[in-house]
């Protein structure tokens, strides 16, 4: 059993090493290592495509997130009152946006979108002032933050849910028994209480949408994040370059999971000292 | 202030408070005193606090009205009441220092007060609890009993015209719960604010208060001082709850002039008065206190045979078998020792009684 897990794990991680040890190779080629550099890091920094696509990224994952993490928090804190019926049948489609593929998510975005715009375009551009040119609304930015954000939302949705729920109910009849009118509640007792958790929504959805390649596949249009012109550049073979970019794709998002996995921790410990 | 000292700071009238089908709280009627210790006795899911979640504003009434100093509260939320609230589990604000959770309550108000202002009510709210210094501390760094003087130092810091306390002994240990209870008893008199205390903790209540509201399944059974409530308790639920008591059931013989005769069985009599609505002829109990009962080695009373000895210090507590009254308690106080000797498990010995010394009751 101990072998097979092993296994399991080596078959998980050595093509991430490998990828990680490549990436320092000082030759050209992929398959064969000929020394240690970093040259490979410089040159894929110094690539313009590289960065443009990376500025991509980081504009849509921090949009994507924000959004998400505005909305998410929103309705979690929306979901206490809702009980029931209603209740189980949101939980049930908040674990369906998660558990989904990718693939089935980016497809029906895609779909979606595309039926949206095909019957928006002629209405704004009939609705539109004579003499003005009407907003052609197209895949691009905008679609690639909105397919992120919709995902993402359901992730802070769960994260934040499971804070608020955790609360002590009290501490909110406390605040409102010594004055405080119900904004003042929120601002001084919920958001505190709920902020570490709103903090790891924000930063897994980032990670989310930083990382994802499928969905921005379908609704990218003519854009171009990191993970597609990863995509697009091993098609033309595998270099030390890619390498490198992966590597620090992975470093980022890993430093990102485990700041937001000690943020949840530390914010249980905090919230559970009033109980102790 | 604005009420003069014998008008109601607080008033229940025809409070009904129901949650779907269920009546937690059924027509109550109360009025509570400027400056008492008021207390809400009974189990739990007596509807006691419901009562006072009723007070604080966290419940609205079904049914009936909620006077706060003369004006009808029934839709003023809780926050713009003048009442607080000592939680159960205190309810402190993890995220604040102990400084900044007692003067969360100030910071509420508009016009905003100074800092200065703040800060020196607050280090004057320590002192009062007996914690100075110890503002700067996080909550989770105090102890219980030092948490539960937070959350009192928070209320109390408001000044309001009625202070809620919600079970705020249940978690301390025996010792520190006493001290509390003098605490808190002094706390009351010297700041002269009006107490609503809600405990299911009969010794408790008994203790601190100036008055007690006994109820049971959403209503209040009956209401006086804590002597009356032990000296003329209404029905066998009152004198069950309010201290301890021996039960024995009979038939009411005769009744004259407010005073009752019971036979029980085997022919014992108890007299004493008659309760509520007590008939002759009617099945009834004689309800009679440990200490009014004695043992004696002498003639006289009924024959009774001791199961049991408890030593209490002062006191001690005899469990005795009677043939036909089955066991009942009896507490000797050392005095009455003193002359008797004390009585081993297995001996016999004589229970006896002052004539009318018991309480005739309702079953109920």
């Amino acid at each position: 059993m101990r072998i097979y897990a092993l296994a399991v794990y080596l078959f998980l991680y050595i093509p991430i090493a490998v990828i990680a040890v490549f990436s320092f190779n000082a030759g050209r080629y992929a398959a064969q290592l000929q020394g240690f550099s970093t040259q490979w890091y410089g040159k894929a920094l110094a690539n313009p495509f590289v960065m443009e696509a990376l500025q991509t990224s980081v504009t849509v994952a921090l949009a994507a997130a924000t959004l998400a993490t505005l909305a998410g928090t929103m309705a979690a804190l929306a979901l206490q009152g809702v009980t029931g019926r209603p209740r189980v049948i949101f939980d049930a489609l908040l674990y369906i946006a998660v558990m989904v593929p990718g693939i089935v998510i980016g497809i029906s975005t895609l779909i979606a979108l595309v039926t949206v715009f095909d019957w928006l375009n002629p209405l704004l551009a009939a609705l539109w002032p004579a003499g003005w040119s009407a907003p052609q609304l197209h895949l691009g930015i905008g679609s690639l933050i909105a397919a992120h954000g919709l995902f993402a939302m359901a992730l802070v949705v769960i994260i934040v849910r499971a804070r608020v729920a955790g609360m002590d109910r009290s501490l909110i009849e406390a605040s409102a028994d010594l004055g405080a009118t119900p904004w003042g509640t929120f601002r001084q007792v919920t958001l505190p209480q709920i902020f570490p958790a709103i903090l790891a929504g924000f930063l897994l959805s980032f990670t989310f949408s930083f990382d994802d390649f499928i969905v921005a596949f379908f609704v990218a249009g003519s854009e171009t994040t990191l993970p597609i012109y990863v995509f697009s550049s091993i098609r033309r073979g595998v270099t030390p370059e890619i390498n490198a970019i992966g590597t620090m794709v992975l470093a980022v998002s890993l430093l990102i999971l485990v700041v937001a996995q000690s943020i949840l921790q530390r914010g249980q410990r905090k919230g559970g000292g009033s109980a102790a | 202030m604005t009420g003069k000292d014998d008008s109601p700071v607080a008033e229940l009238r025809g409070a009904t408070k129901r949650f779907g089908a269920i009546v937690a709280a059924r027509d109550l009627n109360l009025s509570i005193r400027q400056g008492e210790f008021l207390s809400f006795l009974g189990p739990s899911g007596c509807g006691k606090t419901t009562a006072l979640r009723m007070l604080a504003g966290f419940e609205t009434p079904t049914e009936g009205d909620i006077f706060l100093d003369g004006q009808r509260v029934n839709d003023m939320p809780a926050h713009r009441r003048p009442v607080n609230m000592v939680f159960q589990h205190y309810a402190l604000f993890p995220h604040l220092t102990v400084a900044e959770n007692i003067g969360y309550g100030l910071r509420q108000q508009r016009p905003r007060l100074a800092a200065s202002e703040i800060e020196a009510a607050v280090t004057r709210a320590l002192d009062t609890v007996r914690l100075p210094g110890f503002g700067a501390r996080r909550i989770w760094e105090m102890s219980g009993g030092q948490q539960q003087r937070v959350a009192l130092a928070r209320a109390i810091i408001n000044e309001p015209k009625l202070l809620l306390l919600d079970e705020p002994m249940a978690a301390l240990d025996k010792k520190l719960r006493h001290d509390m209870q003098i605490e808190l008893q002094t706390l009351q008199r010297t700041l002269g604010i009006t107490f609503v205390l809600v405990t299911h903790d009969q010794e408790e209540a008994l203790s601190m208060s100036d008055r007690i509201c006994i109820m049971r399944d959403g209503e209040i059974v009956q209401m006086g001082s804590p002597r009356d409530l032990y000296d003329r308790p209404r029905n066998r639920y009152v004198a069950d709850f309010v201290g301890k008591s021996n039960f024995f059931p009979g038939r009411v013989e005769s009744i004259d002039g407010g005073t009752a005769r019971l036979v029980a069985e085997g022919g014992v009599t108890f007299t004493g008065v008659a309760g509520e609505g007590i008939k002759t002829a009617d099945k009834a109990i004689a309800s009679l206190r440990p200490e009014q009962i004695g043992l004696t080695r002498g003639a006289g009373g009924v024959p009774v045979t001791v199961i049991n000895r408890i030593f209490l210090g002062e006191h001690t507590e005899y469990l005795v078998r009677h043939p036909d009254l089955g066991q009942f308690l009896i507490l000797a106080s050392r005095q009455a020792e003193a002359g008797e000797g004390n009585f081993e498990p297995g001996e016999t010995g004589n229970a006896h009684w002052r004539d009318g010394a018991a309480l005739i009751l309702g079953n109920d």
